[in-house]
């Protein structure tokens, strides 16, 4: 029983990670029908960014915000410079392109910064929390409600706001959306800046815990890309479902099989959801649009 | 108010308007028939932007229309009401009218939007449903109610009485007639030629990518070439 509880702890925390990185997908995927695979390199930046401003001196709060920023406005300048002028183009050639980016984000980083693991100081220090014969980390709380947090603004900006109704019908009929007078293509240079903060700051909360390093990326986005597909490409609930059940399905095949199966969660999950409901949990969008 | 001067335009290789010249006055209702594949959704499309032209002008109220993108040509004063309806069909009735008026922010909105129930009261019963789960009539009420939320001065229809039993059909033409009234002039799209002619002033026909024959409505019904054609009489 406790076991169990500290399994599902860990796995709520990464899988609190994958649900952002999910979230990004899903945002940049509702904008412009692209699985931008550069998404895991944006958490991976917005550790990288932070560690080394940190360590440069800045204090850590305004570290954590530069980089969050600096990352929003690469994600800007990947669509400006690498999407939108190939707009016309197959998706599939769209997806080609962003995992050409993520090469270049992961191979440029690896230049101007280096190839060791790197952390920062957990928000409210190293000493585990007990709760019912398990462990907590205070960070892991951080993930968790910074998490829960981002959910919640957004949804707010969905439900509540014009601009956020914008994206929708952007997302649910881009040309009804300029008939109506919405600029479409503004609306998804908003969802990469704001996929890309969302993941940045994923990378921010998490760097404690699992520390960072110019290859981190990869990882998190296959895990993002397969959170996104169980819950059901496109709906941030289903992010958010998606991606807090991959985590704890890793984490409890670790703990209850070999942490050696961990690995291959996510493939099966990825396979499994295209076999049993292609849909995913909560997607109930058919693919109409061209 | 509409100026149409040699439009041409293609999909891909293919060029399916040849030259269109058209004029739509202010105030008027002008329709534009035609049979399936003429080019008349093509030269919608043209007009308000959500397809390019490879050659000729499009001049909206003495500006050329040239630079002007799709999405800035509402804030110009012109609406299209789509063939196909294409409403927002994840998004509730009201949040597709409200998304109408996306432009505005004022108190006009919710007075613009107690218009369009008053025109069409069963929107307003199904205001918070999904507007996917609206039947092919109401989504047509959608489609030009939401159009209508974005105070056009010229408003384009496509094919609005596509699919619909015969009495919405009627009650579909009695709106867009109404919309004299409002001073909304109108570019109707159909291929209901008979209904289209009959509340409009003047009419275009168009035949693969041209126009053929134009004038005044009530000339064009007499029409023999367009009786045989187009009216089945
Ligand atoms: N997206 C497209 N790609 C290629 N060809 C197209 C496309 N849309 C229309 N066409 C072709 O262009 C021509 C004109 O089509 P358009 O839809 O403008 O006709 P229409 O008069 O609106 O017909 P309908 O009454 O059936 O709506 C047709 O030959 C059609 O096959
Ligand atoms: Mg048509």
């Amino acid at each position: 029983m406790d076991a169990l509880l500290q399994f599902l702890f860990s796995g709520l925390t990464v899988g609190a990670v994958y649900a952002l990185v999910a979230l990004g997908f899903t945002l940049i995927y509702n904008a412009s029908d692209v699985v931008n695979f550069a998404q895991g390199e944006f958490v991976m930046l917005g550790g990288m960014i932070t560690v080394f401003a940190y360590q440069a001196g800045v204090p850590l709060l305004l570290a954590a915000t530069l980089a969050i920023l600096i990352t929003a406005a690469l994600g800007v300048a990947l669509n400006k410079l690498a999407i939108e002028p190939a707009r016309g183009a197959p998706v599939v050639s769209l997806i080609i392109i962003t995992i050409g980016a993520s090469i270049l984000i992961r191979g440029a980083t690896q230049l101007i910064f280096d190839k060791q693991l790197h952390r920062f100081p957990a928000f409210s220090g190293d000493d585990p929390i007990r709760v019912m014969g398990a462990t907590i980390l205070p960070q892991s709380l951080w993930v968790l409600g910074g998490a829960l947090a981002v959910f919640a603004v957004l949804w707010v900006f969905f439900s509540r706001t014009l601009t956020g109704k914008a994206v929708l019908a952007t997302a649910n009929n881009r040309v009804a959306a300029q008939l109506v007078g919405i600029n479409t293509g503004w609306i998804m240079t908003l969802s990469f800046g704001l996929s890309a903060a969302i993941g940045a700051f994923a990378g921010v909360l998490v760097t404690p815990i699992t520390l960072v390093s110019y290859d981190v990326g990869v990882t998190l986005a296959l895990k993002g890309f397969a959170a996104a597909m169980l819950g059901g490409m496109g709906t941030p609930k289903g992010a958010l479902v998606g991606g807090l059940l991959l985590g704890c399905l890793e984490a409890l095949t670790a703990g209850y099989l070999s942490s050696q199966y961990k690995e291959a969660v996510a493939f099966i999950v990825i396979l499994g959801t295209l076999f049993v409901m292609p849909q995913g949990l909560f997607g109930a969008k058919t693919t109409e649009r061209v | 108010m509409l100026t149409v001067e040699g439009v041409r335009s293609c999909y891909g290789r293919i060029e399916v308007l040849h030259g269109i010249d058209l004029e739509v006055r202010t105030g008027e209702i002008v329709t534009v028939v035609g049979a399936n594949g003429a080019g008349k959704t093509t030269l919608l499309k043209c007009l308000s932007g959500t397809q390019p032209i490879s050659d000729g002008t499009i001049t909206f109220c003495g500006e050329s229309f040239a630079a002007v993108p799709a999405h800035k040509r509402l804030s110009h004063g012109l609406a299209q009401s789509p063939e196909g309806r294409q409403i927002f069909t994840n998004l509730s009735v009201e949040e597709n009218l409200r998304l109408g008026a996306f432009l505005y922010a004022d108190d006009r909105v919710q007075s613009d939007m107690d218009d369009a129930f008053a025109m069409f009261p069963i929107l307003k019963e199904k205001r918070n449903l999904a507007a996917g789960g609206l039947s092919g009539g109401q989504q047509q009420m959608l489609a030009i109610a939401r159009a209508l939320m974005g105070r056009p001065q010229c408003l384009l229809l496509d094919e609005p009485s596509m699919g619909l039993a015969p009495l919405l059909v009627a009650q579909i033409f009695d709106v867009v007639k109404s919309l004299k009234a409002r001073d909304v002039t109108v570019l109707l799209v159909e291929q209901n030629a008979f209904g289209a002619l009959k509340i409009a002033d003047r009419g275009y026909v168009m035949e693969t990518g041209r126009i053929t024959i134009q004038g005044h409505a009530p000339d064009l019904i007499a029409d023999p070439r367009i009786r045989e054609a187009y009216l089945g009489i």
